[in-house]
């Protein structure tokens, strides 16, 4: 009897206590989840009664929830379409937030050296056209490295990703035979090769099979210590993909749109990384709920002031300067 | 009673008559003290006939739904959208037919792999098994049935793809790949994987419900057929087998649902390339693979309401498939005299 006096008690306490807490939810990408998980702990614990909740339910739910006005905020590792824009039943802001890369990793038995992909080979194996890895396009950016005669076993995402957003955008950019063919989406038809699920799925298809080549983001790689190779950039440059690379590709593209919905693959920086894109929160404006609007207004500024610094500890990259100041302005305007 | 195994031990006596100078019964004594009982035999009546058209009711609302989210594709392919290879997110040109081959094939290919074992297993376990075996060989089967399907999916990319890979694939090619069905290239991983994969994972469900119906054939039918002369082997054949195939078929239909279902584990092993190609060392995908995978990063509309018309092809082929066997039950049972299987 005393027993369930105290649960009861207990109930009640939790649901006060609860209830006093200002409850915001959001949904969306899955990539940032670990940095955004990381944040809004960090901003409840220092704002007690305030509460965000965010679920990783992937970029094409959050944007179907945040249009339909079931949640506060939305977030996307792919920029909104004009169409999907147009759609929405409250006006999308998009705001950047973190940076990912997405890097070339492959098995190839007797080669330790990392390897060099220029654009148009990587675009070519994917497509198909190169098959061996002692195809003489892949010895001509690998001047000393011994590559034995072994088939290409192509390995991709097999789900929806902002990765394969990435990746295909990138291929995109650099190949006109790719672009007419496949295109850009979270998910292509690919003209070749094994689907892996998730990025381990895709690094244990490489780690399994000699002659693999695939993808995964920059995060994966550098947490798993998984070696990746060189990618030249625009500039000419064999970059290895690194935060600041990641990070000088941001602040490299030229004309940053108001709306910040821009595609920077194969930016023009020095020493950019070319396969590298936004992640972005989109912030219905004027909010649904002005009281919960306010606050994530206060969590964006907050986000840029003290949030930014912390991001390379998970291994994402910042914005750069010139963005940040710029999103604060954006920030300024919301409703 | 016939369901009952009739037995006629003499240990098991009927229980001694009930004491007179003892109080009636827990039951009997409910029955008189409470009253008139006819309104709850009637509101137990509804209640039962609601829960049965629950069940009528849930399967018509996943159809009806499945229908109106997928109007997109409906309108735009037709019946085209079922007998189509492409698969094209970018372009906007969807088509079922190679989810629908791959679903097909791999659960095929596992049914090949498991019946036999299960109901070798089953017959082991209720006919030949010495008893101190039978315990921990029934627990173990069962427990085949309570490991969640990711971890069989990891066991096989780690364990069973390798193998395949390196040891039975290249048999298989060399011993059988004349007919077309075990042809390169040799990734290990594909059709014939997932079938195998599949195969373990709906064992314990068909050992099992086998082992039950097998049981439940009564004694006497055993008897019967050792009395006529039989050996054990005719005596499994003709009087417990043959008994029990109704059982049998339904176990096996069972087995069969999981295997068009499943998801996670298939995904991890059948290489996720909407293709169709005859040999079984090939890559496929499979409906509800595709579901899973690319629903959540889903966002045009027309990508979206193509997933859930795969969701239909899904609920569609899974009626045809039982529709099919209910069938084949039929055809099976149809008046039976005693005969050798």
């Amino acid at each position: 009897m005393k027993k369930s006096t105290l649960l009861v008690a207990v109930f009640a306490v939790c649901s006060a206590v609860a209830g006093y807490a200002q409850k915001i939810n959001g949904a969306g990408a899955t990539f940032p989840y670990p940095i955004y998980s990381k944040w809004f702990n960090e901003y409840s614990a220092q704002h007690p009664g305030i509460q965000i909740n965010y679920q990783p339910i992937g970029s094409g739910g959050g944007i179907r929830q945040v249009t339909s006005g079931t949640v506060d905020f939305g977030a996307s590792d792919g920029p909104m379409s004009d169409e999907q824009l147009k759609a929405s039943k409250v006006k999308i802001i998009h705001i950047p937030t973190v940076l990912g890369a997405v890097v070339p990793v492959y098995n190839i038995p007797g080669v330790s050296a990392e390897l060099k992909f220029s654009p148009d080979v990587l675009a070519d194996i994917y497509l198909g056209k190169i098959t061996n890895w002692s195809d003489a396009r892949i010895a001509k950016d690998n001047p000393g490295v011994k590559l034995p005669n072994t088939d290409i076993i192509v390995a991709h995402r097999s789900d929806g990703s902002g990765t394969t957003y990435i990746f295909t955008d990138y291929l995109s950019k650099v190949s006109n035979d790719w672009k007419n063919s496949v295109g850009r989406n979270t998910a292509v038809a690919w003209p070749k090769g094994i689907g892996g699920k998730g990025n381990e799925g895709v690094a244990g298809l490489v780690r399994q099979m000699p002659g693999a080549i695939g993808y995964v983001e920059l995060i994966y790689a550098l947490q798993n210590k998984i070696p990746y190779g060189y990618v030249k950039n625009a500039a000419g440059n064999w970059v290895k993909a690194s935060i600041e690379g990641v990070t000088e590709a941001a602040a490299s593209v030229k004309q940053m749109p108001a709306d910040y919905r821009v595609s920077i693959t194969n930016a023009p920086g020095k020493n950019a990384y070319p396969i590298a894109s936004f992640t972005w929160l989109l912030i219905p404006t004027p909010a649904p709920n002005p009281e919960n609007g306010k606050i994530i207004k206060d969590f964006l500024n907050w986000m840029l002031e003290h949030g930014e610094s912390e991001t390379s500890a998970l291994y994402y990259a910042p914005l750069p300067e010139s963005v940040a100041a710029k999103v604060k302005a954006t920030i300024a305007q919301l409703k | 009673m016939s369901g009952l195994p009739v037995t006629s031990d003499p240990a098991s006596k009927s229980p001694a008559p009930a004491n007179e100078n003892q109080p009636p019964s827990a039951v009997r004594s409910f029955l008189l003290s409470r009253g008139n009982s006819a309104w709850s035999d009637r509101a137990f009546k509804w209640l039962m006939f609601i829960c049965a058209l629950s069940v009528f009711f849930i399967v018509a609302l996943i159809a009806w739904q499945l229908i109106l989210r997928s109007q997109l594709t409906i309108s735009k392919f037709g019946l085209s959208f079922f007998f189509k290879s492409a698969w094209d997110p970018v372009s906007g040109d969807f088509g079922a037919l190679p989810f629908i081959y791959g679903t097909l094939v791999s659960s095929l290919v596992a049914l090949v792999i498991a019946v036999p074992l299960a109901v070798g297993v089953a017959v082991f376990l209720t006919e030949m098994c010495p008893k101190f075996l039978r315990g921990p060989l029934s627990f173990l089967t069962e427990l085949l049935a309570a490991i969640p399907s990711v971890v069989y999916g990891l066991w096989a990319v780690f364990v069973l793809v390798p193998i395949l890979r390196e040891h039975v694939n290249p048999f298989l090619m060399k011993a059988l790949g004349w007919t077309g069905l075990f042809a390169g290239p040799n990734f290990g991983i594909g059709i014939l994987a997932a079938g195998v994969i599949l195969a373990i994972m709906i064992l314990p469900i068909i050992s099992s419900l086998t082992r039950e119906v097998m049981t439940a054939v009564p004694h006497s039918q055993r008897e019967a057929v050792l009395a006529l002369g039989a050996t054990r082997w005719e005596m499994i054949r003709m009087g417990v087998l043959r008994n029990a195939r109704i059982g049998i078929v339904g176990a096996i239909i069972l087995g069969l649902g999981r295997a068009l279902g499943e998801t996670m584990a298939v995904t991890m092993v059948i290489g996720n390339r909407p293709e169709i190609v005859k040999s079984l060392l090939s890559l496929g995908y499979s409906m509800s693979s595709v579901i899973a995978n690319e629903f959540s990063e889903a966002s045009d509309d027309l990508y979206l309401s193509a997933l859930i018309e795969i969701g239909l092809a899904l609920f569609v082929v899974t009626i045809i498939v039982n529709a099919l066997a209910r069938v084949l039950v039929w055809a099976v049972t149809r008046g039976a005299p005693a005969r050798v299987v």
